[in-house]
């Protein structure tokens, strides 16, 4: 019998938070508000589930300050599934997190959706087991979350509008950005730091690896199986789908065709497929009818 | 036929990327599958980590369930890390309503057996056939084998838990290698690989 090692085990490493997002990739993750909501999106085959009381699109909708969920929500939803469940903090609500891991959630979204609890700091994700995600707009934003301690970043995009112009937007400028690093020699990078506001090391470290330390996923206005695709063509290693299922007519279809079009993204006749007769998609916004203080992406420095 | 061993790697979802960069690094040749057409054309196969109850509808619907389960059966050498062991299982002790597994060691396993995300962890790993220092073991919402048949065979526990196992052509840990950098598990398999295309050629 082989020797069983009976040294202490280290929780919450880098590795193993980073390692979880890496799990992630090629998959869906989707918002969802109730158990029932969850074990469709699980059937449907979510690598993930992110647990909050409202969709972004009824946030929107209902306005106000938008919190943490309830955590009988949350316990509820971790009941319901075997798979990973996600958790919505405010940026900066510290103590939100802290209740989140004392839930037992498997990540932190500290997120631009909710009502943002400090203008200045967002929270310190190196004081937690829990690992995080965080979302930007573009590299500079990404390495100083990761910087914070984030273990994943999605792109944000404008989440609720069922719109996938920002989403493009900003997973175009994070990864335009990165190649622009790609080319620098070493004497450059200490100005490309300084510019984008990010530590040197980082800076350094995405331009050695042609990619961020961490997974990138693209979130923020994906509606269809075709938006999904479109995120992994320009990059992005996996999606979340906020409002874009449970607003929409058939959402147990709807989840199931997003998730085929994200493992098929470069098989155009996958996705025709994936398309066909979904019923009604979620009406969207335009994005630029959208008032500067209703654009959650703005939130977040 | 060339010497260089073609290794795919279930690219449904998961942690492709690792697995394929450990393996050209264990001197293989390593390819993503998705398609019935693109298994039959490698020599072994790695199911990479993810979410098992995606990557088995995904298989099931696209067709690859039952190739999977011909190629095993035939003896194509296959590893499988975290999710990828839960493939490999002949039973799964508390599989969510409709889970199917590709099979081929006789083992139950459990799924998330050392817990949700906060309970990941990472430890020293004595691996039978892996030479040298214990593998750093990742361990991340980790399955445990919960008992092995006649002809499987334990490689490595953990806290008096089956966290490695090889039956036959087949591997499965319940940890991570492709994410250390270290790819003497990767090499082991690509060993196997190597050996059972010596066999079939003779």
């Amino acid at each position: 019998m082989p020797i069983s090692e009976n040294q202490a085990p280290e929780t919450g490493t880098a590795r193993v938070k980073r390692g979880m997002a890496e799990q992630l990739k090629g998959g869906v993750i989707m918002d969802v508000v109730t158990p029932e909501q969850a074990k469709i999106a699980e059937d449907a085959g979510a690598v993930a589930v992110m647990a909050l009381e409202r969709v972004p699109a009824d946030i929107r909708k209902d306005g106000g300050v938008a919190r943490m969920s309830d955590p009988d929500m949350i316990e509820g939803i971790i009941e319901a599934v075997s798979i990973p469940v996600m958790a919505k903090s405010r940026i900066g609500h510290f103590v939100e997190a802290q209740v989140l891991q004392s839930l037992g959630v498997d990540y932190i979204d500290e997120s631009e959706v909710l009502t943002p609890a400090d203008e200045v700091n967002h929270s310190d994700k190196f004081a937690f087991t829990t690992p995080f995600v965080c979302g930007a707009t573009n590299l500079g934003e990404a390495l100083r979350r990761i910087a914070e301690g984030a273990a994943m970043i999605r792109s944000k995009g404008e989440a609720g509008t069922g719109n996938v112009v920002e989403a493009v937007r900003h997973l175009r400028q994070i990864k335009n950005e990165i190649a622009r690093l790609r080319g620098y020699d070493n004497n450059e990078l200490y100005a490309a730091a300084k510019e984008l506001r990010a530590p040197y090391e980082l800076v350094k470290e995405v331009s050695e690896l042609g990619k961020l330390p961490v997974v990138l996923f693209s979130a923020g206005g994906v509606a269809t199986p075709a938006d999904a695709a479109l995120m992994r063509q320009l990059g992005a290693e996996g999606v979340f789908v906020g409002s874009g299922i449970f607003k929409s007519g058939d959402p147990a279809k709807r989840a199931a065709a997003i998730v085929k079009a994200t493992t098929f993204y470069d098989d155009p006749k996958i996705i025709a497929d994936a398309s066909r007769n979904l019923g009604e998609a979620m009406v969207g916004i335009n994005c630029d009818t959208l008032p500067e203080a209703e654009r959650y992406a703005n939130r977040g420095w | 036929m060339s010497d260089t061993p073609v290794i795919g790697v279930l690219a449904l979802q998961g942690d492709v990327r690792e697995h394929l960069v450990a393996l050209a690094a264990a001197d293989a040749v390593a390819r993503p599958v998705r398609r019935p057409e693109e298994l039959a054309e490698v020599d072994g196969l790695v199911i990479p980590g993810g979410e098992s109850t995606t990557i088995s509808k995904l298989a099931v619907l696209f067709g690859l369930m039952e190739p999977l389960r011909a190629r095993v059966r035939d003896g194509m050498p296959v590893y499988g890390t975290c999710a990828g062991m839960i493939m490999l299982a002949d039973k799964i002790l508390d599989p969510r309503s409709g889970q199917e597994t590709v099979g081929g060691i006789d083992m139950i396993v459990r799924r998330n057996a050392f817990g949700r995300q906060n309970e990941s962890f990472e430890a020293a790993v004595a691996v039978e056939g892996v030479d040298g220092d214990p593998v750093e073991g990742v361990f991340i919402r980790a399955p445990w084998v919960e008992s092995v048949g006649a002809a499987a065979e334990v490689l490595a526990e953990h806290d008096g838990h089956i966290v490695a196992v090889r039956q036959g052509t087949a591997l499965a840990t319940s940890f991570h290698p492709e994410l250390t950098g270290d790819h003497r598990v990767h090499a082991l398999f690509v060993d196997m690989v190597r050996a059972n295309r010596t066999a079939e050629s003779l």
